[in-house]
């Protein structure tokens, strides 16, 4: 999304789901996983608009909607394409849209090659180095504003190109990927065309049921494109809403908990591009758009961090942040537990010892720590593994063989703590604190500041190598009640910012970088405006419009549709009367509407930059994008993925068939770690690659969350769903002997387990290139603690990641089944040698 | 059945939001005598309506269930069990390892000379289920102890 729009953040907010007059879910169950935010769907439905499901299984989603497509895990990249080739064989886009608010025009480089020259492949690829370098992928002129061809006639313009890339992705060819008939992908693509234009508008919602994949990123790419060219981003009733699935999974990512970023999307200094705060502001400001600004976030953060040390002078400590010269992201981080080069670890509300792809090689990782704190409500998996995990059992690891020194904390919860979480919808909403947490139960934001205020005593006692950046760390808050617990609202405050004379910012155009003002997050500066904690603000939604802007505080600038200037034509008129949102009022001179305009206020939409300019004012008047440097949505994406500039459509790393479309069978890019204990199931090109012979699937329940913690320990939802199952269609259980409400032991060549068996006609069997296919479905809520117990899915998974975001394919991997219980103890080892004996996995792959 | 209370009257109202999914349904807690007696959903929220799905209905049961525990506890190295440890004690002892494993672990320069200034022996994990300030503090503080390796669920 960062990539298409500009921002990392869902387009839309759940509520304007209730003016769409088509929405397509997608890679998600809603109806279960996001129920409350469902109901907005349900208002859409009941006033007409067409609901379409496209997903493996039929669940509670597929009950409620119009239309239920089911769909191979790990297609949805061949099923947008189809649809992207739909809109393009038909002349559906809405033109006027794409040719003023997209880059279908931008004319490209003369050696760029797509995809259709290369098979499979674009230009820049590095068959030794398994990477692209990105040159030719730039737009063709360099000297100011791209060249365009607004006729969109010209051969190397993005659309003709889109055209050609996609000439193959027809939905023939896709149904014969999918699983499904031609004729299910054209009534979603006509009943998205026929929703879209001027009078009407579409939206695409999605959850990890698309992360979760080695091409992750290039299928949320594919649903940017068809947003774009049917005109659907930035107006009611349309864009892409990403559904998270942890309270504040989004405001983890703003404020990130990621290591390549810093707080804002602002990214960590690298170690081979970034010497000094210049080097690293020009690499990574743009000349035009709000990137051009860099500058005024960066110094901004560094003065809130390092206080009076960040001057001029001192290049505002930009040389106290550590630098990154790769991948450290979480898988790698538990590959270098097992090598011995991470030797401390935090868990801190996480559970990977259930909840993390091959649990089983995470439980390993944290058998070989010399530390480990784990801060949690009760003793979780992932703090009790070194005397009941299932290695335990099997005689692979012993207790008293395993070093880690283990720490566990009692947390507090979300009552014994005041605080803000950010939504699905980028929505900052405050808790007030209800009760103090018993005991010694202390909330994370006690943990750290007095962590870190031990640290820095310490500091100042004893000489301490490179003590620079905790020495000179700004690190007072107020401090309240008996457990001297920090004050959030004082943290919240600093995220927000504050000028030369300490008075809190309002918005982020107030930021300088010249020194005179901190701020700790610049995406959120405005959250704590007017000296007032706006995240606190509660006034009813009964009492306000539909947008309900005085409820809570979204970022940015309290938008809650994003590029919202797209919802007016380029002369700022309203496309039409029934999708008004924000448009420009000539008299008043700036733009109005029900929501805070994504644009600066009084550009004419006429405005047109003078040479030279530069950030904000180098965009036009008709540039809703303004986030990007051609202020222009993305079909083309000429910078920011490392895998292609358009979506590609390659098979999971682990797959039953061979790729129809290329003779490239998975994403080259794909991030892989080849050990043992992380072996990859053979797939078809390789030999024996119909040893696991069914698509593996795992997902959520309603009744529990995530890896268990906040779930098993629930005497209701434990209840609900008490056990573990696995759900297969009738079809397979025949094939395999499989009977409901009986045993069937699940395998890979990483792991065996066990699951009650579900047979149902929710699961149907697929035709994939004229022969029959069956799919194995997992819930994966349950380890060995809590009010129920059962064997974890993830140990099946393997790891192996998308090359942008780092994140693992959980989702249309490979696997067996058979009837009755598993081995136990050492019959576990020896049952799995087997298995990767009969796959003649001698080596490890 | 003339003496029935509903368990809520004369309690304090709270104003929070659900815990689980991102959502971010408006929750109404309850609290008599310092104790949490209901949570409901919030009318007011234009985004929930006053709804809640099963797992934030069941949210008393996540904040005051049976299993959850209030003591800090150590397992040693080697360990076969474990032991109590009281919370400033346990506080003392993390600060120490962090720091220790700093100095063993500290990169200042790759092979070529280029700048690193990082502790690559910490990793972390967690942020998704937290607050936007507890993130924040986190961020903070590795990022001046070194440490990069700060990762969440968002990867997951």
């Amino acid at each position: 999304m960062g990539t298409s729009f500009g921002r990392g953040g869902a387009t839309t907010f759940q509520q304007d789901l209730q003016n769409s007059d088509c929405i397509l879910i997608m890679g998600s169950n809603m109806a279960e996983n996001h129920p409350v935010g469902f109901q907005w769907v349900m208002e859409a439905r009941e006033r007409g608009a067409k609901i379409i499901h496209v997903d493996p299984r039929f669940t509670r989603t597929s009950a409620m909607v119009n239309l239920h497509v089911p769909i191979r895990p790990g297609t949805d990249t061949a099923f947008l394409g189809a649809i992207i080739h739909y809109i393009l064989e038909h002349d559906r886009a809405f033109k006027e849209y794409v040719v003023n608010y997209t880059n279908a025009p931008v004319i490209l480089r003369e050696d760029f090659k797509d995809t259709e020259e290369l098979d499979g492949f674009f230009s820049g690829w590095h068959e030794d180095q398994n990477r692209y370098t990105f040159e030719s992928w730039q737009y063709g002129s360099m000297d100011g504003a791209p060249h365009m061809d607004k006729t969109l006639q010209d051969p190397r313009c993005v659309y003709q190109v889109l055209k050609r890339h996609y000439a193959r992705y027809t939905p023939e060819t896709a149904a014969q990927i999918c699983g499904i008939d031609a004729q299910q992908i054209i009534e979603v693509a006509e009943a998205l065309c026929a929703n879209s234009g001027r009078e009407r508008t579409s939206a695409i919602s999605y959850s990890v049921g698309w992360t979760q994949h080695t091409a992750g990123a290039q299928t949320i790419r594919g649903a940017a494109i068809i947003q774009l060219l049917l005109g659907n981003i930035g107006r009611p009733g349309g864009g892409i809403l990403a559904l998270r699935g942890h309270a504040s999974i989004q405001g983890s990512t703003d404020i990130p908990t990621l290591f390549n970023l810093l707080p804002g999307y602002i990214p960590m200094p690298h170690a081979l591009a970034h010497d000094n705060l210049k080097d690293f502001i020009e690499s990574g400001s743009a000349m035009a758009g709000a990137w051009g600004n860099l500058d005024r976030y960066v110094v901004s953060l560094l003065k809130a961090w390092f206080g009076e040390h960040a001057t001029e002078k001192s290049d505002f400590c930009f040389d106290l942040l550590p630098r990154i010269n790769g991948d450290h992201s979480t898988y790698r981080s538990i590959m270098d537990m097992l090598d011995g080069k991470v030797k401390g670890f935090f868990c801190i509300g996480e559970n990977p010892a259930v909840g993390s792809g091959n649990s089983g090689l995470h439980r390993r990782a944290l058998a070989n720590l010399e530390w480990l704190v784990v801060r949690d409500f009760n003793e979780i998996e992932s703090a009790s593994f070194w005397y009941d995990a299932p290695e335990i059992e099997s005689g692979e690891l012993r207790t008293e063989s395993i070093k880690t020194e283990i720490f566990w904390m009692p947390a507090a919860g979300h009552t014994e703590k005041d605080g803000s979480f950010t939504n699905t919808q980028r929505l900052l909403q405050w808790r007030d604190k209800a009760v103090e947490p018993q005991d010694e139960a202390r909330s994370e934001l006690w943990f750290y500041y007095h962590l870190g205020k031990r640290i820095k005593e310490k500091i100042a006692q004893q000489a301490e190598p490179h003590a620079d950046p905790i020495r000179f760390l700004t690190w007072e808050y107020p401090e309240t009640g008996e457990t001297r617990e920090p004050s959030a609202a004082a943290v919240l405050r600093e995220i927000n910012g504050w000028d030369a004379q300490g008075k809190a910012l309002s918005g982020f155009g107030e930021l300088k970088a010249d020194g005179s003002t901190a701020c700790g997050c610049w995406i959120y500066c405005g959250c704590y405006k007017d000296e007032q904690n706006q995240t606190a603000r509660r006034k009813p939604g009964s009492e306000q419009n539909w947008v309900a802007p005085e409820w809570a505080w979204a970022w940015p600038a309290n938008r809650r549709i994003l590029y919202n200037r797209a919802s007016a034509d380029p002369q700022g008129k309203p496309w039409s009367e029934r999708k008004k949102y924000v448009w420009w009022d000539e008299q008043k001179s700036e733009w109005i509407g029900f929501d805070t305009p994504d644009f600066a206020k009084n550009k004419r939409p006429d405005y047109i930059p003078p040479n030279g300019a530069k950030a904000d004012d180098a965009i036009a008047g008709g540039q809703p994008f303004i986030m990007q440097a051609d202020g222009l949505g993305w079909i083309f994406a000429p910078t920011g993925l490392v895998d292609g500039p358009l979506p590609v459509y390659y098979e999971p790393h682990e797959s039953p068939v061979r790729n129809l479309l290329y003779s490239q069978q998975a994403n080259p890019c794909r991030r892989q770690f080849p050990r043992p204990f992380n072996e990859s199931n053979p797939s078809p090109s390789e030999l024996h690659g119909d040893a696991f012979p069914f698509v593996l699937h795992t997902y959520r329940l309603t009744e529990h969350h995530t890896a268990g913690a906040m779930s098993r320990s629930v005497p209701h939802l434990s209840e609900l769903q008490p056990e573990f199952f696995c759900e297969v269609s009738p079809e397979l259980a025949q094939l395999r002997g499989l009977i409901h409400g009986d045993w069937a032991t699940i395998f890979t060549s990483r792991a065996v387990i066990e699951a009650r068996v579900m047979v149902t006609g929710r699961v149907k069997p697929m035709i994939l290139q004229g022969k029959e296919f069956h799919s194995v479905g997992l819930p994966y809520h349950w380890g060995s603690r809590g009010l129920v117990t059962g064997d974890s899915a993830n140990d099946l998974l393997q790891i192996t990641l998308e090359p942008n975001a780092h994140i693992n394919e959980t989702k249309g991997l490979t696997c067996d089944i058979m009837p009755g219980r598993r081995p136990r103890g050492e019959a576990v080892p020896a049952f799995l040698n087997d298995v990767r004996k009969r796959a003649h996995m001698d080596v490890v792959t | 059945m003339a003496d029935w209370k509903a368990r809520t009257e004369g309690a304090k109202v709270v104003k929070s939001i659900c815990p689980y999914c991102a959502v971010g349904c408006g929750q109404s807690v309850y609290v008599k005598d310092e104790k949490i007696v209901q949570i409901e959903g919030d009318p007011d929220s234009p985004i929930s309506r006053g709804r809640l799905c099963p797992k934030g209905a069941a949210s008393l049961s996540l904040v005051t269930n049976p299993l959850r525990e209030y003591k800090v506890k150590y397992r040693r190295p080697f360990g076969t069990r474990w032991e109590e440890l009281p919370l400033e004690r346990a506080m003392e002892m993390i600060a120490d390892r962090v720091l220790e494993t700093r100095r063993d672990t500290w990169e200042s320069t790759d092979g070529d000379g280029h700048t690193l200034n990082r502790c690559y022996g910490i990793a972390h994990l967690g942020g998704a289920t937290l607050d936007n300030e507890e993130n924040y503090l986190m961020k903070k503080l590795y990022t001046a102890l070194g440490v990069v390796q700060v990762e969440n669920q968002a990867r997951i």
